[in-house]
């Protein structure tokens, strides 16, 4: 026997007013109006209660809510709504991946064979209500066995409503007939008729409704009888994570950015935990405020052209996906203070990159190592002080030039793995065999050099092609043994050739203990510049 | 009561005579150690002790690079993440990956003068997990290690105690004073020159010049709190010579290019020499 079915229908009222609430929650505890329209003739499109009390109403006109002192007025943001909605369908999937995406304020949910892993229908609305509010969104939901009566339900009544199998036209008789949406010609012939109720509706007679509305007004009545079965319109569950900021007075101060980088960042956070991902990476888009430069120019070309507003981009990558979005605000802080935008900001669009969260067992016998999301801050701390391209790890490059390697980002996990790699060959005998360069320190130990970058410029006298005497910052000596040259040259097909002899050379310098000022120097002959250099000191 | 607490604390000692030396005596908990790299310097200090400082000093060409080189080398090997703070931009990531450091598990930080350093090491520190932190002070000018205030050593000490973190500082002089748990001295004693006069059957191999093979490096424990001196420095004396030779290590460090007759079994450019074989260059710089 199959499980009966069970639907869950999301309502989110005052949808508009929620979702600029949404991102600024100060607003909550103050009279607000949201106005939207063509330009001159704003409207009140919604309004909170205390607006209401304050005698606001809707379809005011801008300059009518401007007496209202206390009154905060909010343009209409069509992004934040989207970004709303986008959070709302995370609420959503977190629950269950079975959503259809109804309308920007309504979610049809199939929460079938959700209650052994939640409890009864009622525990679950609680749970949808409870993260929907961790959202910034108070929501109404209803649960019933159809979903068509959910989604109505849950549009007329608020909490958390559970209609009882066999009982949805008892809770719909009450209702309205515009509750179900009918189309404006519907609507007026049922007005003509005296219909104003479910229940009345239901009464009707089908083959007679039928002859006079047609097929929408028969569907429109089972509906209201709480008969209207239909499938889901399954959603895909998106993998996109973006939020939005306009700010109504460009900001060009870090510390106000950060506040709203900040809860940005948390908003996303918050979304890809729903989901159970984390951030990879984060891009972040500034809007920036058009210069000054062009102010004052009248010329007629430059009216009639709306001036496109520059951006200013910002990208965060992340060796390990993390949801600490405390970390990532030190990290973006530490980015746009090493690269600060050049104008003030007047729009913030950050998206963020998902990725499963990362899965980590320690092992007995690999040592500790940084924790990544400490690493990854500590290593933007350092590149603050140092600059970008100076920390990080070495790489080699594939050539015969000296000192030829490229940094390249130290990763954690790189480490790790190659790190574990080694662990385990650790414990193989045959592990130096193995290609390892490792050295145990019964072997003896290789000599460094200590490199001078860039190389230090040198004089060199020759004496039968071999050095006899160099000299190079402001110290001179005799070379007591030469050994080169070590002719090598590259790269004569490219724009950047290079040859050098280099030399190995001991040298005691003049006018200072000899026992203390002998050197072991690499020397250089640069054959293209004809320039001898100090390349390193043996050390 | 004293009286009966002394014969108590007799009749414990004497139980525990030969097991353990003076039970009632408080002994600080000795630092683990980690292996140098170089056997000689291990069987010298114990190896490199983990939560302090150890500071490594010595002239140009003294070696301490080498050790340093060796150090991460035996770090990496055993899986752990390390972490140099070059002063000077003088680490040489190919030779240090012949001596068999591992670069992926190296977080270097190329820095342009001390004041870099020093904070670059700091905030290391405080992040902390890495299992070596190297400071390369060698290449920076010695008056401005020489500035280093006492009270910032004391700060990197306390920073690292209590952690398993071995912090090496590389510098041409001692500065660290008391702070440091181990100090090593380096100096460079015979410089091995091979096929020096040497005559070749063609020029084409090599000009007659003589080749770096390596040279022998003493390393001497300056101050150990693991290993107290056997010696006891007198006032007014400036060193002391009693039992040197007990504090002191010699090793040899092998130029790059030098491979044994073993591991490279006879050079293919040069015609059969069996006598220099092992002296022989087999490949050339860069």
């Amino acid at each position: 026997m199959l499980p009966a079915a069970l639907f869950g229908a999301v309502y989110v009222p005052n949808f508009i007013l929620q979702a600029i609430g949404r991102s600024e929650p100060e607003l909550r505890t103050q009279p607000l109006a949201i106005i939207d329209g063509p330009p001159p003739t704003y409207q009140v499109v919604a309004l909170n209660r205390l607006a209401e009390i304050l005698g606001v109403a809707r379809g005011m006109t801008k300059a009518a809510v401007s007496q209202f002192a206390q009154v905060t007025i909010r343009t209409r943001c069509r992004v934040r709504e989207e970004a709303a909605h986008a959070a709302l369908l995370d609420v959503a999937w977190s629950i269950t991946p079975r959503v259809e995406d109804a309308a920007l304020d309504t979610l049809l949910i199939d929460i079938s064979g959700l209650t052994s892993l939640f409890g009864d229908a009622r525990t679950i609305a609680r749970e949808i209500a409870s993260r929907a509010s961790t959202f910034g969104m108070h929501v109404h939901v209803a649960i019933s066995a159809n979903v068509e009566t959910a989604r109505i339900v849950a549009r007329a009544l608020p909490g958390p409503t559970i209609v009882p199998a066999g009982e949805e036209r008892r809770f719909l008789e009450t209702l309205p007939v515009r509750m179900l949406s009918p189309s404006q010609e519907l609507s007026d012939i049922f007005d003509r008729w005296g219909v104003t109720t479910c229940k009345a509706l239901a009464s009707l007679p089908v083959l007679s409704l039928s002859e006079c509305v047609g097929q929408e007004g028969v569907r429109l009545q089972a509906i209201a009888s709480g008969k209207g079965m239909r499938p889901l319109l399954l959603a895909e569950p998106a993998q996109h994570f973006e939020e939005w900021f306009e700010l109504d007075e460009a900001v060009d101060d870090l510390e106000a950015l950060s506040f709203l980088l900040g809860r940005l960042l948390d908003q996303l956070s918050a979304r890809l935990s729903a989901r159970a991902l984390s951030i990879a990476a984060v891009q972040i888009n500034f809007e920036l405020q058009p210069s000054f430069d062009k102010a004052f120019d009248t010329s007629r070309e430059l009216l009639r052209v709306k001036p496109t507003a520059r951006t200013f981009s910002c990208n965060l990558e992340l060796p390990v996906p993390t949801r600490d979005s405390k970390l990532l605000l030190k990290l973006l802080r530490l980015r746009l203070q090493s690269r600060p935008p050049d104008a003030p900001i007047q729009k913030i669009n950050m998206a963020a990159q998902s990725s499963l969260a990362r899965v980590t067992q320690g092992s007995l016998f690999v040592p500790t190592a940084p924790d990544p999301d400490k690493l990854e801050l500590t290593i933007a701390r350092i590149a603050a002080v140092v600059g970008e391209g100076n920390v990080g790890s070495p790489q080699l490059l594939d050539s015969h030039r000296p000192d030829a390697f490229h940094m390249q980002k130290f990763s954690i996990a790189t480490a790790e793995v190659h790190a574990s790699g080694r662990a385990s060959k650790r414990f193989t005998k045959n592990n130096l065999q193995n290609g390892s360069n490792y050295h145990s320190p019964t072997e003896t130990p290789a000599i460094a050099l200590h490199v001078f970058r860039p190389p230090v410029p040198a004089r060199v006298r020759l004496q039968g092609n071999k050095p006899v005497f160099a000299s190079f910052q402001g110290c001179s000596g005799k070379v007591v043994h030469a050994s080169g040259p070590w002719r090598s040259s590259g790269q004569w097909w490219e724009d950047k050739p290079w040859q050098e002899d280099a030399w190995d050379l001991e040298i005691i310098f003049s006018g200072e203990s000899p026992a203390t000022h002998r050197g072991l120097y690499r020397f250089c002959y640069d054959g293209l510049q004809e320039k001898w250099f100090v390349r390193g000191v043996y050390d | 009561m004293l009286a009966t607490s002394n014969a108590l604390r007799l009749h414990v000692e004497s139980a525990l005579a030969g097991r353990i030396a003076s039970p009632f005596r408080f002994q600080e908990p000795q630092p683990i150690t980690a292996s140098v790299g170089i056997s000689a310097v291990d069987q010298l200090a114990g190896g490199l002790p983990r939560g302090c400082l150890t500071e490594v000093f010595g002239g140009i060409s003294s070696g301490i690079t080498s050790l340093l080189q060796a150090a991460l080398a035996a770090r990496t090997a055993n899986a752990e993440v390390c972490a140099l703070v070059d002063a000077q931009d003088s680490f040489a990531p190919g030779c240090a990956q012949f001596a068999g450091v591992s670069l992926q598990q190296l977080l270097w930080v190329r820095c342009r003068n001390v004041n870099q350093a020093l904070r670059s090491v700091d905030l290391l520190l405080h992040g902390g997990g890495f299992s070596l932190v190297a400071v390369d002070l060698s290449g920076a000018p010695a008056r401005l290690v020489r500035q280093i205030p006492l009270s910032f050593w004391f700060r990197l000490r306390r920073t690292v105690e209590n952690t398993s973190t071995i912090l090496l500082v590389l510098s041409r002089e001692s500065n660290a004073k008391t702070c440091a748990s181990l100090v090593l001295r380096m100096e460079r004693e015979a410089v091995r020159w091979s096929l020096q006069d040497r005559q070749y059957p063609s020029p084409d191999f090599h000009t007659p010049a003589s080749l770096l093979d390596g040279w022998t490096t003493a390393a001497e424990m300056i101050r150990s709190k693991a290993r107290r001196k056997n010696n006891v420095a007198m006032i007014g004396c400036a060193k002391t010579f009693a039992n040197q030779d007990a504090e002191t290590a010699r090793f040899d460090l092998r130029s790059n290019y030098f491979l044994s007759v073993d591991s490279a079994g006879g050079n293919p450019l040069l015609p059969s020499q069996p006598n220099h074989l092992e002296n022989e260059r087999t490949q050339n710089f860069g």
